[in-house]
């Protein structure tokens, strides 16, 4: 079966010089729920920016055998659906059934089709009778939700996120990580909440100064104390 | 992804060089006498809050100017802001929060010339900023009953903002003998016509972003009496102003009397200069060709001269470092 | 976003920020002034202008390069070949359109062009060796109210601030803009695709609003009353005087060789 995400030997250097990733491979297979770890500047929010195209590093990506490249970008966005950290920097319409209905529109459906993808992606998130309702005076649990929305609407195979439970309330994360159970898609979830990883993703890979250091069972992961105290996550 | 603040150039940020000395000089004039009004009123009216909320306001339009969207293809609309502005913050504040936004966008990033800074402030901090106010105050009396009164406002603030300064900087390049008024006006006019629309659009849809989140920051910007009626009044004749003039210019295909003054004025001074030193002539100047090269070459040795300095104090520098070591 | 300071070790960066700042402001003056066609004048001009790139150590190449914005404007000054004062050339360009060409409307043109092209790389120059806060204490130094000088000092510190958040905002429409396999037409229309950036202009501003009140809080908590705390101005050093004072008088021979060379 071929993996739904091929990461081959990716290398990305900002504009100034400074190396942020070193020949990073990773294959994900459909389906699979991995989460991404490593202390902050590890390269992590970096990576996952490669995932649909915001950032073009040397190497290979392929998205369900698509080449992640220019030509490709329109395709790529609606294979991943990449949720970051701070839902203000997402929603920017004046209601929730707008933000939600802006992948769909941009791709070219029509309205009822529009609808009709807006309805199943706030069903998914739990949030159906928010539609009406103007984002910014949401709760930050809601608006994460709804975030999540504005890019199921899309229905990518492959969803991306960038610490959903950063900045949340304990009852508003607990919601969230069950949200997250119940989602088919593939995911690829980077974090420091390591209590999330233990019960959500079978698979963990660290990430330390831009390069793969493990990438195993997180059960194994986890419980390794010295790798943890290594790598700067204990 | 790094964007740059200048996307594409700004066709209403006038370099130096286009705007005659006396324009931009009475332009300077112009915009430091009204910014000392500003400087009064927003005191008056926000006091101790003036300089963060100004300062941070600024920075939001300034960075807020890099958001575009595509037109077509390769071009794109972005916005300038000043509609926005007033009506969030009332309009003293505004010119005060364009005008550092227009002064810094020339200082730091070249956008828009140091001796024309008076007449962009000018055009894009105080016209942009008084016409929209009066347009916006106007408007959203007139079509207070209707619910979308408030965007079609909105709407014809940002694009009489646009358009009214552009007409007013054809005008400037007419007086200035740079560009003729029949070609200036109407081509500055079209362009920014359309551009006006861009501006209308993304104003709009702010608009509509924050009525569904703060209804009540709106409120600034609708007509004040008293303290504002000065800038309405001032608005609404600028733009009229505007609007009769410029066809008047544009059939003036010599531009205005002006620039034979000022070209007068330049005689007078070169003439000035002859009677003082009589019978002096400067071997080779006389001949412009001879005059040119021999500059040419003056000026191919001092830049040489003054690279070779350089690359000579560089090298000493380590040598004399291991001296002294 | 990047500011134009680049750091270098030269007396140009040395300079105290006030001279540079009233230099620069002359420079662009006195070649204002030049008549047109002054050619010989022009070129001295832009070799003092390539000398300070020089002395400062930054290089022609860097001040070229941002040197060439200036330039589209030239695009409003070109009708003067064509219409300029006579004597004109009729150009035959089509069969049945000609084309009057003016041989000073061209050296107007030129003129315009140059001098532009010359005051851009002294406000590069300027930018690129003076720190910002230097320039705006020079700024209040040479008597620029001290509130506005306020306000544009607390822009330029929240100005990278609020651009990166433009980036995100700008990063996740991206991330939302995708296409369908098939012959549908992505993007919505041009005035959706307005409307939604109004509506992340909105966002930003408010948001930016919310910001301005946590900054006034925090300026609160530290003792901030609305009064400003007065500069203390230094004199200028000898050093800089003489700088100064030698660069108006070179300014103003060369003017002076501009009136007699051009017109």
């Amino acid at each position: 079966m071929d993996p739904i995400i091929n990461i081959d030997r990716l290398s990305f250097h900002y504009p100034d010089g400074k190396q942020a990733l070193f020949e990073i491979s990773l294959q994900v297979a459909r389906g699979e729920k991995i989460a991404l770890v490593g202390a902050n500047g590890a390269g992590k929010s970096t990576l996952l920016q490669h995932l649909n195209g915001i950032i073009e590093g040397s190497g290979q990506i392929r998205i369900d055998g698509l080449e992640v490249k220019k030509v490709n970008l329109g395709a790529v966005r609606a294979l991943v659906g990449v949720v970051f950290q701070n839902p203000d920097d997402q929603l920017f319409s004046p209601t929730v059934f707008d933000d939600v209905a802006y992948g769909p529109i941009y791709q070219g459906l029509d309205k009822q089709a529009v609808k009709a993808r807006v309805e199943q992606a706030l069903a998914a998130v739990h949030m159906g009778d928010y539609a009406a309702r103007n984002p910014y005076h949401l709760s930050g649990g809601e608006k994460k939700r709804i975030a999540i929305a504005t890019v199921l609407s899309m229905q990518p195979q492959i969803l991306v996120f960038d610490e959903p439970t950063a900045a949340l309330d304990p009852r508003a994360r607990r919601e969230l990580i069950e949200l997250l159970h119940e989602l088919p898609q593939t995911m690829l979830i980077a974090t420091h909440d390591l209590e999330m990883v233990k019960t959500l993703t079978p698979r963990t890979v660290m990430l330390h100064q831009g390069r793969v250091v493990a990438d195993g069972p997180t059960a194994a992961i986890l419980a390794d104390e010295d790798l943890l105290k290594t790598y700067g996550l204990w | 992804m790094h964007y740059s603040p200048i996307l594409s150039p700004q066709p209403m940020h006038v370099p130096d060089g286009f705007l005659s000395v006396l324009v931009s000089l009475v332009f300077w004039a112009l915009s430091v006498f009204v910014i000392g009004i500003a400087l009064r009123k927003t005191n008056q009216s926000l006091g101790e809050r003036e300089v963060p909320l100004m300062g941070v306001l600024a920075a939001a339009i300034f960075a807020g100017q890099m958001l575009n969207f595509t037109v077509t293809g390769g071009t794109s609309g972005h916005l300038l802001g000043a509609a926005i502005a007033v009506i969030l913050l009332g309009p003293w504040p505004a010119i005060l929060v364009m005008t550092s936004v227009v002064s810094v966008q020339a200082l730091l990033f070249q956008d828009g010339g140091i001796l024309a800074l008076g007449a962009n402030i000018f055009n894009m901090a105080i016209l942009g900023v008084a016409v929209s106010y009066a347009v916006y105050s106007l408007l959203s009396r007139l079509f207070k009953r209707q619910s979308w009164g408030l965007f079609a406002a909105g709407f014809g603030a940002a694009w009489s903002s646009i358009f009214v300064a552009s007409l007013a900087l054809a005008l400037q390049l007419s007086l200035s003998g740079t560009s003729p008024a029949n070609i200036a006006v109407p081509a500055m006019g079209a362009i920014h016509a359309l551009i006006g629309i861009g501006e209308g659009l993304i104003t709009t849809g702010a608009l509509a972003f924050l009525y569904a989140a703060r209804r009540d920051l709106l409120k600034r910007g609708e007509a004040r009496p008293a303290g504002n009626r000065g800038l309405l009044v001032g608005g609404v004749l600028a733009a009229l102003v505007l609007a009769v003039l410029s066809p008047l210019a544009s059939s003036n295909p010599d531009g205005l009397e002006w620039v034979a003054e000022q070209n007068g004025f330049l005689e007078t001074a070169r003439s000035a200069f002859f009677n003082i030193i009589p019978d002096y002539s400067l071997p080779g100047i006389s001949n412009p060709a001879l005059a040119t090269i021999a500059a040419g070459i003056l000026g191919v040795v001092i830049v040489f001269s003054m690279t070779y300095a350089i690359a000579r104090a560089d090298k000493r520098t380590p040598a004399q470092e291991s001296m002294q070591r | 976003m990047q500011e134009l300071y680049a750091h270098s070790h030269s007396g140009i960066h040395r300079l105290d920020a006030r001279v540079k700042v009233i230099f620069t402001l002359a420079f662009v003056l006195f070649l204002s002034l030049a008549p047109a066609r002054a050619w010989p004048a022009y070129i001295l001009f832009l070799s003092l202008v390539l000398s300070a790139a020089v002395l400062s150590r930054l290089g022609i190449g860097f001040v070229q390069k941002r040197a060439l914005l200036a330039l589209p404007f030239a695009l409003a000054a070109l009708p003067l070949i064509f219409t300029g004062p006579p004597p004109t050339v009729l150009l035959p360009v089509f069969p049945g359109l000609q084309l009057s060409y003016s041989p000073d409307g061209l050296g107007r043109f030129a003129s315009i062009a140059l001098k532009s092209w010359i005051s851009v790389q002294a406000a590069i120059l300027l930018a690129a060796t003076t720190r910002f806060p230097d320039l705006l204490f020079a700024l209040q130094q040479l008597r620029v109210p001290k509130i506005f000088v306020a306000i544009v000092g607390l822009m330029w510190r929240y100005l990278f601030v609020i651009s990166e958040e433009v980036l995100r905002l700008l990063r996740a429409r991206a991330s939302r803009s995708a296409s369908l396999p098939g012959a549908r037409r992505a993007g919505g229309s041009v005035a959706w695709r307005a409307r939604v950036t109004g509506g992340m202009a909105g966002s930003l501003f408010l948001r930016s609003l919310e910001r301005s009140d946590r900054v006034y809080s925090a300026m609160l908590s530290r003792g901030y009353n609305g009064e400003l705390p007065a500069a203390e101005s230094t004199p200028l050093a000898p050093a800089d005087r003489r700088a100064l004072a030698l660069g108006v008088i070179l300014l103003t021979f060369l003017w002076l060789l501009s009136l007699l060379t051009g017109g």
